[in-house]
């Protein structure tokens, strides 16, 4: 098994003033290019525990470890990409996605790379006719697109991505995916995923993880190891559907 | 399958016709908008003239405010004397006391709007000093800066700091907080959070304040020029006052009106450019 990308050990969070901590005890490796889906019922703690993933929630104990080192804050080679595709109104596609990219605290990056860099993301989800719009003349999609082609544009290693289709509708969101897997493929990137849609688990991740209780520890993980794409597949894939399915509905009970 | 898609565009045909009438409606009222303006500032013009050429006895005073005269006036004075140097160190002054108080309302708006404890401290401050008419001021104004622009600058800068500051605190306020954490989550400094994230995303609220200031800035600027200098709008009028000039003094009514109208349509361009 090779070096994890990104690993949790023994993870804990609690908020302060809140009753009971977050989570607890949470262990998980990212091996690198593996694509790993975070399942679990509302308000379970996933999108806490990918802001401590990504570095912009401090554990209370336990560690998040990138390729070895401790992380200490948000990484540059760490891509978050939220629920909301939160664009910048007032600055155009392209500046969208180059946003960031020359702040002091990234790796330093010259002027035809960044270029070249944004120009790449924005071919691979697909959006070069529209580079010159603004947010506001974007679809839904389109939008979340954007989002993804900003993540791309640092060449992450690791994608964190917090229910990032969820406002979708469906044909939308099942082209998306198709991009995630796309993506994921074209950069080498390991990607995780939070997620409360079993389906779109099944779809993406090489891992499903399931998380559950008070505080959120993983409950069960099930590894994937099928060909892709697995759209047309519903059928192999029933019997793991509802296996996943009782765990999910076990995990919401001990909510 | 050639049959249905004919018989839907048919009915798409006849819907547009049936909705043509509100679309048409529609599109009058957007022209007849302007036109209903044009007709109320002539109605405006027809009181002024009732009032003064009509109404008002055979050679009385009133008789010498008439709207003719007054244009006729405002042609001479534009064309053939120094008004139009008026004009323009009244609008340096407006571009000036608007420069003063954006240097001081937008730093202060944004750390108010950033920390609720000053906020809280400072608000009945701000209220108090707002509430107080500006022009109260200027004797102390003229003790303090002495005679000549620098207390219409503080008096003008004084007139429209509030509005800017508030609205940029309130921009700051209605942030929203996704943009934050995006920056957050591309290891932004603070420098950068504020450049790249807060000012452009307080800066429609900051031209509503500018906007707003602006139309305090040219009611408060006339009453300003009036103490202590030997130019402007302010002084110009009285200086016709003094002249006995009164078709003089209705022009300068009317170009301060006009200006001002500019002013404001200017403010509000840039308002709708950014938003």
């Amino acid at each position: 098994m090779s070096v994890p990308v990104l690993s949790a050990e023994g993870i804990a969070l609690s908020y302060p003033g809140a009753p009971g901590p977050v989570l607890e005890g949470f262990d998980l490796a990212i091996r690198p290019g593996e694509v790993v889906a975070i399942l679990g019922p509302s308000g379970a703690g996933k999108s806490s525990l990918l802001r401590v993933l990504g570095g912009l929630q401090r554990p209370s104990a336990g560690a998040v470890r990138m390729g070895g080192t401790v992380l200490e804050d948000v990484h540059p080679r760490l891509a978050v990409a939220f629920q909301d595709p939160c664009l910048l109104p007032w600055l155009t596609l392209e500046a969208n996605v180059a946003f960031g990219l020359n702040f002091k605290r990234q790796p330093p990056v010259s002027p035809t790379e960044r270029r070249s860099r944004v120009d790449a993301a924005i071919a691979e989800v697909g959006l070069g006719h529209a580079r010159h719009l603004p947010p506001s003349a974007l679809s839904g999609g389109m939008a979340q697109r954007t989002a993804l082609a900003r993540c791309l544009a640092r060449k992450p290693e690791v994608l964190l991505l917090d229910e990032p289709f969820g406002a979708l509708d469906e044909v939308t969101r099942a082209e998306m995916q198709d991009l995630l897997l796309k993506v994921v493929a074209d950069f080498g990137t390991a990607a995780l995923l939070v997620t409360h849609d079993i389906d779109e688990a099944l779809l993406v991740a090489d891992r499903v993880v399931l998380i559950g209780g008070a505080p959120a520890r993983q409950v069960a993980s099930w590894t994937l190891d099928l060909p892709r794409p697995r759209r047309d597949e519903v059928v192999t894939l029933g019997a793991l559907r509802i296996d996943i399915l009782k765990a999910l509905r076990g995990a919401v009970r001990r909510n | 399958m050639n049959a249905e898609p004919q018989q839907r565009s048919f009915t798409a045909g006849a819907d547009p016709a049936s909705r043509a009438r509100p679309k048409g409606a529609a599109r009058s009222g957007r022209l007849s908008r302007p036109l209903l303006g044009i007709a109320g500032l002539l109605v405006l013009l027809a009181l002024w003239w009732l009032g003064t050429d009509v109404l008002a006895a055979p050679g009385s005073f009133a008789r010498r405010f008439s709207p003719a005269s007054g244009f006729a006036s405002l042609g001479g004075l534009l064309l053939h004397s120094d008004l139009p140097i008026h004009v323009y160190v009244s609008l340096q002054r407006i571009f000036i006391g608007l420069g003063f108080a954006l240097a001081i309302g937008v730093p202060l708006g944004l750390a108010v709007g950033t920390f609720g404890t000053l906020e809280a401290a400072t608000t009945p401050a701000f209220q108090f000093l707002r509430m107080i008419s500006p022009l109260s001021w200027m004797p102390l104004a003229v003790m303090v800066f002495g005679v000549g622009d620098r207390p219409i600058y503080f008096l003008l800068a004084f007139a429209s700091v509030w509005p800017i500051l508030l609205s940029t605190a309130a921009g700051v306020r209605q942030l929203d907080p996704r943009w934050l954490l995006l920056a957050r989550s591309l290891a932004a400094t603070r420098w950068e959070m504020l450049s790249r994230v807060i000012l452009p995303g307080v800066t429609g609220h900051i031209l509503t304040g500018v906007r707003l200031a602006i139309g305090i800035l040219w009611i408060v600027l006339v009453p300003c020029e009036m103490l202590g200098v030997s130019a402007g709008l302010g002084y110009f009028i009285l200086d016709t006052r003094d002249r006995l000039a009164y078709s003089e003094l209705m022009a300068m009514v009317l170009l301060i009106g006009v200006l001002g109208f500019a002013l404001d349509a200017l403010a509000r361009a840039l308002c709708r450019r950014w938003a």
